[in-house]
Parts: C-alpha cells; structure tokens; sequence
C-alpha cells in the first residue's frame, strides 16, 4: 500500500521507506515511500497530527530539531542521500517557507531577501546582491510593491506581503526544491490567491512540495496529492486521480469531509 | 392575601437593592483606598528627592565634579568661616565608573553565554540546577558576597584592596540579574524566527550571533542597565575589597573610592556632612537616568 510510484515523469526528491519517531514508539512518520515529480507541485494532505509536518520537515531535516527524534530510511535529492550531506548545504538546495510570515525584524526587506547569503557570512559584489535581490523579488511579484521601500524593515509590510518576502528569501539561494507548510493559513483570501498563482508560476523554475489543510487549495494548485493518515502515506496519486477517484476508503471519508 | 404578596415583594426589593449600593459602596471604597496608598507610596518618593534636592544643591557646582573630596581640616576650616566646603567628589564619581565598568566587562560574558545557554536547553536538568543557583546567587547578601572576595582576591592575588578586588564583588551581585534578564528577553522570540535562520542553511552559532542577539538586543541592554543601576549603590561588599582612596586612581590592583563608599565616609565625619546630601542626589539622579534609559529602550522593543 504505501510503495506508490504514481508518475513515470521525472523524479527530483525520492523518499524511502522513511519512518520518524519521536521518544522511542510515538511514530509521526510510518514507513513511508514516494517520488516527488520535479517542476511540480506535491499536495500533502491529511487531519491535524497525521505527520504531514513532520514528513514536509523531513525532506531539509528541519524535524531534527525536535527533541528525541531518531529517523529510518532515506530521502534521495537526485541520486544523494539527504542524511549523508551537510545539513547547511542541504537547507540551500531545499529551502522553506513557514505557516507564519517570519521575516527578520531587525532587518530591511532588502536584507531580508539575502539574508541567507548575509548571516552565513557570504560576501558579494553590491552589484550581484542587487541582482538577487531583483529576481528574487520579482520572482514573488513583490518588486513592484516595494521596489521605493528596499531599505525599511520587512515588518512593515501586510502579512500577505511578508509571505511573499519570506518566499523570495527562499528562491535566493536558487534552491532545487521549496517546502511551504501551510503557507496561507495565516491569510486573507486575496493574499492566498496570490501566493497560489505565485506557486503556479515558480513551479516552472522549481520543485514544490506544499503541506496543506485547504483541501481546495490543493486541489486547485497541485499536480500530485499525497494523503496522509496516522503517519501512513495512504495514497499518492495525480491530483485529479485522487479527488475524482480516491482509491482508499479513508481518503474518501477525509475529502468527503467525514472527517478531519 | 395581596397585602402580603405586595409587602413581601416590596422587601425583596429593598434587599435586593440594599444590595447593589453595598456593592457600589464597597467598590469605592477599594478603589479609594489604592489611590489613598499610592498616592503615599509616590509622595514618599517625592519627599526622598525633594529633601535631597533641597539640602543638597547648594553643593553642587562645577568644583563638585572636577576636585576630589576635602579632607576632613579643610572642611571643618571652610565649615567655621561659614564658606561652602570646598573640593568635591570626583575620586568617587571616577572610581564608581571604573569599578562598574570593569564589573560590567566581567560579567556581561558570563551572563549572557550562561543566559543563552539556559534559552536554549531549558528542559535539559542541568540547567535546571544552574537556574536555581542563580536564584540563590541573587538572594545571597551583598555583604557575604563582599567577605568572600576579600578572602580569594584581596588575601591571595591583590595582597591589598583594589579595584580588581572591588569589580569581583560588582560582578557577582551582576551575574543572576544578566543571566535572568537574557533568558527572558531570548524566551520572547518566536521560534519561527529561528527555523527561518536555519532553515536558510545558518549554521546555530551564527543563528546565536546573527539573529537571536540582534533581535532581543534591546531587551539585553535593558536587562544590562538595570543590573548597573542596582550595584551602582551598593556600598557593603565594596568596603571589604577596595576599602576607598582620597585620590583618583586607575591602578587596577590599588584601592579605589566610589560614590556610595564616599557617602559612609562624609556620614562618619561630622565636618563634612553637608557633602553627603550632595553626593546622594548625585548617585540617585544617575541612576534615575539609567532607569529611564532602560525604560526607553524597552520601549522601542519591536515584539
């Protein structure tokens, strides 16, 4: 059940037979498998608790900043394993995006969009800051907006606004893959929609992996769709596959609102 | 039968609104009663800088903060020829600076490393334990704090008492205040601003260095003012490890005067008392400012 390889389409990210636990037993994460289709985006959907945070967290081994985790398996980016590199070179290539805006308050919005080359200590001519700066923020459609505010800080902006922000920091580095976890749940309708056709847009340049409680969401932007219940990957399917025609009982009851 | 309803009704009433202005009454009554308490508790402040406002004053003028204090001749001379007591308090004013700033160089580190550290493991027991030492730490008198730095630093390296000896002292009674005040200014921090750091690829010590102090940094320096306010005045444990100097002096290992030391002093010479109301609205005035610009800085506190 749970060895699902949906797509014969290029792969970028696959998971492999991965399981997480927190303390000794408390399983998130059960023996999970699935290949991320590249230049895509991946719905992970599922009720509060059924690991698809700790799963998303998995793939830039942010989960390992939980306290007692210990993790099984491998997630390969390209033909790498992720455990087996350097989790700073690792978080350039898979960057993130969180369910609340975060900018850096102490710093202006331009930093804040090269804040990972600044707070690693990387130097640069002014004139490539300037250029990441540029596409990075036009990237996420916010150029226009704040192209006369470079210098204030990134707190000034509407919520929806530092979303984006916190999106363009995570397109600097050029990442391969882009995990959001629930990036709108803190948003109004109209900035949702933004950073959905934002997401529609990137997917082009880069592989997303999405975690969301918005079934419609998912269902409008993603590609594929993995359903996710009690740390089981229940099914991965084409998204349109998966809300037309779910396989399992259990995805059904949880699209068809039964429960979640 | 009606009567009876009606009269029985009519009481209810009367209870029931007897009541609500015993209610009202009792409310005002608290209510004036807090007002009637702060309003002492304020004018005791007031009447406290007032009283030295007023004795003090004529004290303060330029020689105040360019001479060093008079001996006690010279005082009673001026004091008999009905003159203002000549010289003024800069020994005091430069040995408090240099003892708190050293002070404040020692502890600082150490308290804000040791403040990290219980930020970031404080489920771990040994931090814990190292929180309840400080607890103890702050509640230990000034005084025994003072003893036993005369006997490690003035017995066994200064062989004398000394500035060294003083700022051990300072920075001992520092120490919990910093470690407290940046563990608390750290806890205010969303963890979503630290995961934005590392999940950038920031190594953690520059997430410590790049992130986590620049942006509790007011809170720090608030935490930091306010334990150099609360030593400023400690008198206690700088009487048994730098003793005083009638001079000014900046030999790290020769004793020191500072202004809290120099008011016992005025107080114990009947020729230079008026000296001492000088030198307390001095120490009370400077750390008033202190306090404001802590509180000001508080203020302009982003979250």
């Amino acid at each position: 059940m749970n060895e699902i390889n949906t797509t014969t389409k290029p792969s970028i990210l696959s998971i492999e037979d991965l399981s997480i636990a927190y303390d000794i037993d408390k399983y998130a994460v059960r023996n999970v498998s699935a290949k991320i289709e590249k230049n895509a985006i991946t719905a992970i959907m599922g009720p509060s608790g059924c690991g698809k945070t700790t799963l998303l967290r998995a793939i830039n081994r942010m989960h390992e900043l939980y306290p007692n985790i210990s993790t099984k398996g491998q997630i390969k980016l390209y033909d790498e394993n992720i455990y087996d590199m350097s989790t700073i070179k690792l978080r350039r290539k898979i960057g993130m995006v969180f369910q609340r805006p975060n900018p850096f308050p102490t710093l202006s919005i331009y930093e804040n969009v090269i804040a990972g080359y600044k707070l690693n200590g990387i130097h640069m001519k002014r004139s490539e800051r300037d250029e990441i700066v540029e596409t990075s923020l036009r990237d996420v459609t916010l150029w226009d907006e704040v192209k006369n505010s470079l210098h204030k800080k990134g707190t000034f902006l509407s919520g929806g606004q530092q979303q984006r922000l916190c999106v363009a920091r995570a397109l600097a580095f050029k990442p391969d893959v882009i995990l959001l976890d629930e990036p709108t749940s803190a948003l109004d309708p109209v900035s949702t929609a933004k950073i959905e056709d934002l997401l529609v847009e990137l997917k082009k340049q880069y592989t997303i992996v999405l975690v969301t409680h918005n079934m419609s969401q998912a269902a409008r932007i993603s590609d594929n769709s993995m359903f996710m219940y009690l740390g089981e990957l229940i099914e991965y399917e084409d998204t349109k596959t998966i809300f037309t025609k779910p396989k399992d009982p259990r995805t059904e009851g949880y699209l068809t609102g039964k429960f979640g | 039968m009606d009567q009876t309803n009606i009269l029985i009704e009519k009481k209810e009433k009367e209870v029931l609104v007897d009541h609500f202005t015993g209610r009202k009454y009792k409310d005002r009554l608290f209510l004036s009663a807090v007002i009637f308490f702060s309003l002492i508790t304020i004018s005791f402040v007031f009447l406290i800088i007032g009283a030295m406002v007023l004795k003090g004053y004529h004290q303060i003028n330029w020689s105040f903060f360019t001479q060093v204090a008079p001996d006690t001749f010279t005082a009673m001379m001026a004091k008999s020829s009905g003159q203002l007591i000549p010289g003024g308090i800069v020994n005091g004013i430069t040995g408090s600076l240099y003892l708190v700033g050293l002070a404040s160089l020692i502890a600082i580190p150490f308290g804000v490393l040791i403040g990290i550290y219980l930020y970031e493991n404080s489920k771990k027991r040994y931090a814990a334990v190292i929180r309840d030492i400080t607890d103890v730490l702050q509640g230990v008198p000034s005084i025994v704090v003072g003893l036993i730095v005369y006997l490690w630093v003035v017995v066994h390296i200064t062989h004398g008492y000394s500035v060294l000896a003083g700022s051990v002292a300072l920075s001992i009674m520092m120490l919990p205040l910093i470690i407290r005040s940046t563990e608390e200014s750290l806890k205010m921090i969303p963890d979503t601003l630290k995961e934005a750091a590392i999940a950038l690829g920031t190594p953690y010590y520059k997430v410590i260095l790049r992130v986590l102090i620049p942006t509790s940094f007011s809170g720090l320096v608030t935490g930091i003012l306010l334990a150099v306010s609360r030593i400023l005045g400690e008198t206690a444990p700088l009487m048994l490890t730098t003793l005083g100097n009638p001079a000014i002096n900046w030999n790290i290992t020769k004793p020191v005067s500072a202004v809290p030391l120099l008011i016992w002093q005025f107080y114990n010479d009947p020729n230079m008392v008026d000296l001492i109301w000088s030198s307390t609205l001095f120490l009370m005035g400077f750390v008033l400012i202190l306090n404001l610009l802590s509180k000001w800085i508080a203020a302009k506190r982003r979250f």
